[in-house]
């Protein structure tokens, strides 16, 4: 199957180890990956900020990169929201194809490839940060709140993995304060929300934490750092990508 | 004045880690309570739906329902008033008291009459007033304003309202027994209660084919101050309208549920008609609410029936306290209903917000509240309300993000720096995020370079 790959600007920037496992999971998976070279930003930053009618550039490039044809997979369950919901500006009928065909990297891994094993080992204790715009946005997983079964597409696929103790903190899917600007906009809240956040996964005593957005546990991994704390943070292809390598 | 900013409202609150911990788990204990309840109702989803086009439903026809509410109440020898805004309801209010000549007044919970700032407009003309929840009479007491809609004083701790009842009703002092203080509460309402010949209360519900009100309290209050009144007052936003009777077996059931996990609230007071020899009116305010019912964006904020499972859920509330919004209604809810009335004064509160998306999923009547935070952020930022140095960082910060090429430059530099230079980012002054964290460690090459080197044609 072909594949359009969205890296995050700031996965792209300062996490290309959670692209590069992105791009060799979904090979490994049979997909054939392209990465559009003169992507950027999908222009979250700009318009959860309240600016987005500064993102007609963005917005722009992004239609210009990715033809819309095929699917267009994202490590990210935020980035592929905001293209979901704000994508805007040209060609209609190109930009409903995009929004129909752009999916976060595990929701394509359950939903279209439908994979029945990945072959990934990670003999570690894990805890797993729940992010909001990809559990309540993309519906990648039941939330405490809404009175329904349970499920999460992540934890189907990090179920494949062999040796994983899977944890889930206290308040499940309590948010963890990144929220984009909010992070510097609201320091005090967003550091304490975090540290709240830490708090209970130091709790669990577990080796790492993974989610599905590398910008909440970058938020968590620069408070792990300052306060070091005995925990890392890894993106879940890094962990189903472990024995590829 | 300086225009108060939710941000350093919230750090001053986040200063006191224990006091912020205690709100937090106490605040989230009542979010667990709401879970459980609803999680024990298998219809529960279909309770919320069934509110949710009910409450569109109604906005939709507003002026119908409110005007056979009006004939209906009248029928029943209610008088109506229709108030624009709060200084007409307020006028109202004062001015049934004072034909009547009356210096007090007992009130119970009602959060219009706090938008309106009806006590500090009584008070000033004369008119006493006692409000009569119990976390309403302790804020009243400190000269606070409620922290929560359904618990005025949740931001304080039992140690807190002793010294405040050992100051205003000469309770022993460092005596923390709750049992002790609540009867203490009680000996003094009690006296207010009889002795006082006009009750205002709040409306919870408003129902268009009967002429009568529902008043929700847990304490019963709300019936204490009617009962031993000649005179009732009932203030309500146009918004509290339903068309039918039996629409109050959808939202009484919710309604608790949400707000405090109950089943339903401990009293649920139907007011139809004036008893024998008395009066009741009802004042009907509208305060800018047309002006949100005309915006499609917005509108359905008015389906809010004020059960604040919004701010029990919200992380950012239950870590900043309700007074870091400076507004009458605090939380999600809040911050999409107070720019309404005031864009300038409220402008920073959508942005309080991580837009999680807790809230809508909380919601009774299916609110999509962090979608009109974001909304919210786009329409306060167009009209300039946001301050011009972010407006000029965001516009360069769009230029570079636009543009491939300009976008892999500052990459490459950004990331030189921090790796050669790290000072320059690495400082707290300027830099918010490096106050608390550490930077992400900035690699040699970004991934678009790896590709390039790596790329199997």
């Amino acid at each position: 199957m072909k594949v359009e790959l969205f890296i995050p600007c700031y996965v792209d920037q300062f996490y290309p180890k959670v692209a590069i496992a992105s791009l060799q999971l979904l090979q490994s998976l049979g997909c054939e990956v392209d990465f559009p070279l003169q992507q950027t930003c999908c222009g979250q930053p700009m318009a959860n900020s309240g600016y987005n009618h500064f993102t007609e550039s963005c917005n722009k490039n992004f239609v210009d990169n990715f033809s819309g044809n095929s699917f267009i997979v994202c490590p990210s369950g935020s980035c592929t929201l905001h293209i979901k919901e704000h994508l805007t500006g040209g060609d209609e009928s190109k930009i409903e194809n995009i929004r129909k065909h752009v999916m976060e990297l595990s929701e394509f891994i359950t939903d279209v490839l439908k994979v029945s094993n990945i072959n990934a080992g990670f003999p570690h204790r894990v805890g797993y940060l729940t992010s909001c715009h990809g559990q309540r946005g993309l519906h990648l997983s039941s939330t405490s709140e809404i009175n329904g079964p349970r499920f999460s597409k992540p934890e189907q696929l990090l179920r494949f993995v062999k040796g994983i103790e899977l944890v889930y903190p206290q308040r499940v899917d309590d948010c963890c304060g990144f929220g984009g600007g909010f992070c510097v906009t609201e320091e005090a809240l967003s550091v304490k929300m975090g540290q709240d956040r830490l708090k209970q996964f130091l709790e669990l005593d577990v080796e790492f934490i993974t989610g599905n957005d590398m910008s909440c546990l970058m938020h968590l991994e620069g408070l792990i750092q300052r306060n070091k704390y005995p925990i890392k943070v890894l993106h879940i292809a890094e962990i189903l990508n472990t024995s590829l390598k | 004045m300086m225009q108060q900013q939710h941000s350093d409202n919230a750090a001053k609150f986040i200063a006191d880690d224990a006091r912020t911990n205690w709100h937090d788990e106490t605040l989230w204990f009542v979010r667990a309570k709401r879970d459980k309840a609803a999680h024990n109702l298998p219809e529960w989803e279909a309770l919320r739906q069934a509110a949710s086009d009910i409450k569109d439903h109604t906005l939709n026809h507003l002026d119908t329902y409110l005007l056979e509410f009006e004939e209906k109440a009248k029928a029943n020898g209610i008088i109506v008033h229709w108030a624009f805004d709060a200084d007409e309801h307020n006028q109202i209010v004062y001015d049934i008291i004072h034909q009547s000549g009356i210096t007090k007044m007992v009130k119970s919970k009602s959060m219009l009459t706090e938008e309106c700032k009806l006590n500090e407009f009584l008070q000033h003309n004369g008119v006493e007033v006692v409000d009569t929840d119990l976390g309403e009479r302790i804020v009243q007491f400190r000269n606070e304003t409620p922290s929560h809609i359904v618990l005025p004083a949740i931001h304080l701790k039992k140690e807190d309202v002793s010294a405040t009842f050992h100051e205003f009703l000469h309770t022993e002092k460092g005596n923390n027994d709750p049992l002790y203080l609540t009867r203490a509460a009680r000996v003094h309402l009690r006296n207010h209660f009889f002795t006082s010949e006009v009750a205002l209360t709040g409306v919870n519900f408003a129902v268009a084919e009967t002429g009568s009100i529902v008043v929700c309290t847990n304490e019963g209050n709300a019936d204490l101050g009617v009962h031993s009144a000649r005179i009732h007052i009932a203030s309500m936003g146009i918004e509290k309208i339903i068309p039918k009777a039996n629409h109050l077996s959808v939202f009484l059931r919710l309604l608790a549920r949400s707000a405090t996990g109950q089943p339903v609230t401990t009293y649920n007071s139907h007011f139809n008609r004036p008893q024998p020899g008395k009066e009741m009116h009802v004042v009907i305010v509208n305060n800018k609410r047309t002006q949100q019912l005309a915006e499609p964006d917005f509108k359905s904020s008015l389906k809010c029936i004020r059960c604040a499972a919004c701010f029990n859920t919200c992380p950012i509330y239950r870590k900043s306290g309700g007074h870091s919004y400076h507004t009458t209604v605090a939380g999600p809810i809040g911050s999409i209903l107070s720019p309404n009335l005031d864009k300038k004064q409220h402008a920073d509160l959508p942005f309080a917000s991580t837009l999680c998306g807790s809230c809508s999923n909380v919601c009774p009547v299916k609110i999509d509240i962090h979608n009109q935070l974001w909304k919210w952020r786009q329409l306060l930022t167009k009209e300039g309300y946001a301050p011009p140095a972010k407006t000029l960082a965001m516009k360069g910060m769009a230029n570079v993000l636009g543009s491939p090429f300009l976008y892999n430059l500052s990459g490459k530099v950004g990331r030189w720096v921090m790796r050669n230079i790290p000072f320059l980012v690495n400082n707290k002054n300027w830099n918010p995020w490096f106050k608390q964290r550490d930077m992400p460690k900035a690699p040699e090459q970004s991934f678009r370079d790896w590709y390039i080197k790596n790329k199997k044609s």
